[in-house]
């Protein structure tokens, strides 16, 4: 409860110091709005349903390119920790490709694809597969190997074993591979609807390039506040909980 | 093929030998071992560090293949792991995403023709043979070293394996720790019977549980001399009879270990 408070007094004051330095005056509304321009951008934008569309745009972009990231990066990061073969080609280029900051991936994907979803896709698939893939496989070699071993000796084998072994026997890395899988296509999703423009559907990046092409600096910042709530909303819907299963059963990580 | 009595866990370890090579050298772990052991019989392997005994284990366990010779189990010989041979580990290789009921259930599950709920019980029966029901939705971060190894025990024990597998299950604990599982495991084995291969460095350890005791020596490494205890159960550690075996038996290895190594 106490912790609480002291959040909300800290965002209060935070909105304060913003309203304070637009009273003294001296910046341009058009650079600096005051808090609550913003609040009423977003309540229009809220009603006219331009901010619902481009969320629910954005949002299905975003859950698609990721679940496919996770569902290819799982699978290959495990074959990488197995076998060598994997490991010295599709693990080489992942440890490679992960350092590539995921905007790199814009260019190649207009090329490949033209301004369309594919691109969007594309995009936000490069930006969570690879990180996906290096935590999986550092996850399943730092496994103790007496685990395998019991499991073995009681029966379990082939897809058991790695469904109810390797797989949870991983997660602590999984977990944190695949929050830094979430942040990477969220990023590589917001660069590519800002460059990006495609008629089938303008997400929240584009919201924000319109508002800056416009000099709309309430929907500039209301925007920036919306994709700031859903990523802090994603973290606590998609990881707090799996984040408190670690924290119950291994007993290590922050509650 | 169940053995002689009827009763099943019969193991016969037939020359087998294990060399293991690497960049740095190459070790005879087991040279030409053969060793029979009984239905229900607890046999306790004895010898200096890097020997042998984990590396034997492993091969009876199915986990790794020797390279001559042959591991049979109730005659069929040993080509895998399976779930007849079942292994407790030294540091105990409870599996931390299940509680302690999960981990029990893990084994259990793999046992076909069970229904969901005999599996329960059966796993319930098995925890409260270790004093742990009350510790069922526990998990495994919360339990002391010796609650773990109880738990790996009764883990061990649920899927009514032919033969129990221990390496050094208890050298991890402290004294006071592995009296109480010494009496424990005594009252287990007494009422279940099963045919148990533990690896323990500690003579009076050996002499308080096993029927037989089997001295190995290392590099490479080969069965030395088998001892048959014939004290009477339950036995007491601190004992006077199995103190005074273990004199005779200490005995032994030095004699056995004073050539080339000084320990
Ligand atoms: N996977 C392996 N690769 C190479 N050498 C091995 C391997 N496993 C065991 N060895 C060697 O084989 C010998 C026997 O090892 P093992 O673990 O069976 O000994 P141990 O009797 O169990 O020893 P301890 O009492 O210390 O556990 C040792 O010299 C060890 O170095
Ligand atoms: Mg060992």
């Amino acid at each position: 409860m106490k912790r609480v408070a002291i959040a909300a007094a800290f965002f209060a004051a935070l909105l304060a110091g913003w309203q304070l330095l637009v009273m003294r005056g001296g910046f341009s509304p058009v650079l600096l709005p005051a808090p609550l321009d913003v609040a009423l951008y977003l309540q229009d934008a809220w009603r006219d349903g331009s901010l619902t569309t481009a969320t629910a745009v954005t949002g299905r972009r975003l859950l698609l390119g990721y679940a496919l990231g996770v569902a290819i990066g799982l699978p290959v990061g495990l074959l990488s920790a197995t076998r060598p073969f994997v490991q010295d080609t599709i693990g080489i280029l992942a440890l490679g490709l992960q350092t590539l900051p995921s905007v790199c991936w814009i260019p190649l994907a207009l090329l490949w694809f033209g301004q369309t979803e594919g691109a969007m896709l594309f995009v936000v698939v490069m930006g969570t597969v690879w990180s996906v893939i290096i935590a999986t496989e550092t996850g399943a070699r730092n496994i103790p190997p007496s685990y395998a071993r019991a499991a073995r000796t009681m029966g379990s084998e082939g897809f058991h074993k790695w469904t109810r072994v390797i797989l949870p026997a991983s997660l602590p890395y999984l977990i944190s591979g695949m929050k830094q899988g979430w942040a990477f296509a969220w990023r590589s999703l917001m660069a590519a609807e800002i460059y990006v423009t495609i008629l089938t559907g303008f997400g929240l990046g584009h919201l924000l390039h319109y508002g800056r092409e416009l000099n709309a600096m309430d929907q500039v910042i209301g925007i920036m506040l919306t994709i700031v709530a859903i990523g802090l909303l994603a973290d606590k819907a998609l990881f707090a909980p799996w984040e408190r299963f670690l924290h119950r059963r291994w007993g290590t990580g922050a509650p | 093929m169940p053995g002689l009595s009827g009763m099943t866990g019969a193991l016969a370890i037939a020359g087998v030998s294990k060399r293991f090579k690497t960049k740095a050298t190459t070790v005879q772990a087991l040279d030409n071992v053969s060793l029979a052991a009984a239905p229900g019989e607890f046999v306790c392997l004895l010898g200096p560090s890097g020997c042998g005994k984990s590396t034997l284990l492993d091969i009876i366990a199915g986990l790794t293949a020797p390279d001559t010779g042959t591991v049979f189990a109730d005659g069929e010989p040993v080509k895998g792991p399976g779930r007849h041979r079942l292994v407790m580990f030294q540091d105990s290789a409870l599996f931390p995403w299940l509680t302690v009921f999960g981990n029990v259930m893990f084994g259990l599950k793999l046992v076909p023709d069970l229904t969901s709920a005999r599996r329960t019980e059966i796993a319930m029966e098995h925890l409260r043979m270790v004093g742990l029901e009350g510790f069922a939705r526990s998990n495994i971060h919360e339990l002391s070293g010796g609650m773990r190894q109880r738990v790996a025990f009764a883990r061990a024990m649920a899927p009514d394996p032919r033969i129990l597998l221990m390496d050094e299950p208890l050298s991890a604990l402290d004294a006071l720790t592995r009296e109480q599982l010494y009496a424990d495991i005594q009252r287990i084995w007494m009422a279940r019977r099963k045919t148990i291969l533990l690896v323990t460095h500690n003579v009076r350890e050996a002499l308080c549980l096993a029927d037989r005791v089997v001295l190995m020596s290392a590099s490479p490494g080969r069965i030395q001399e088998v001892f048959a205890v014939d004290l009477p159960r339950p036995r007491d550690v601190n004992g006077l009879d199995v103190a005074e075996m273990a004199g005779r038996i200490m005995t032994a290895l030095r004699v056995h270990l004073a050539p080339g190594t000084a320990r």
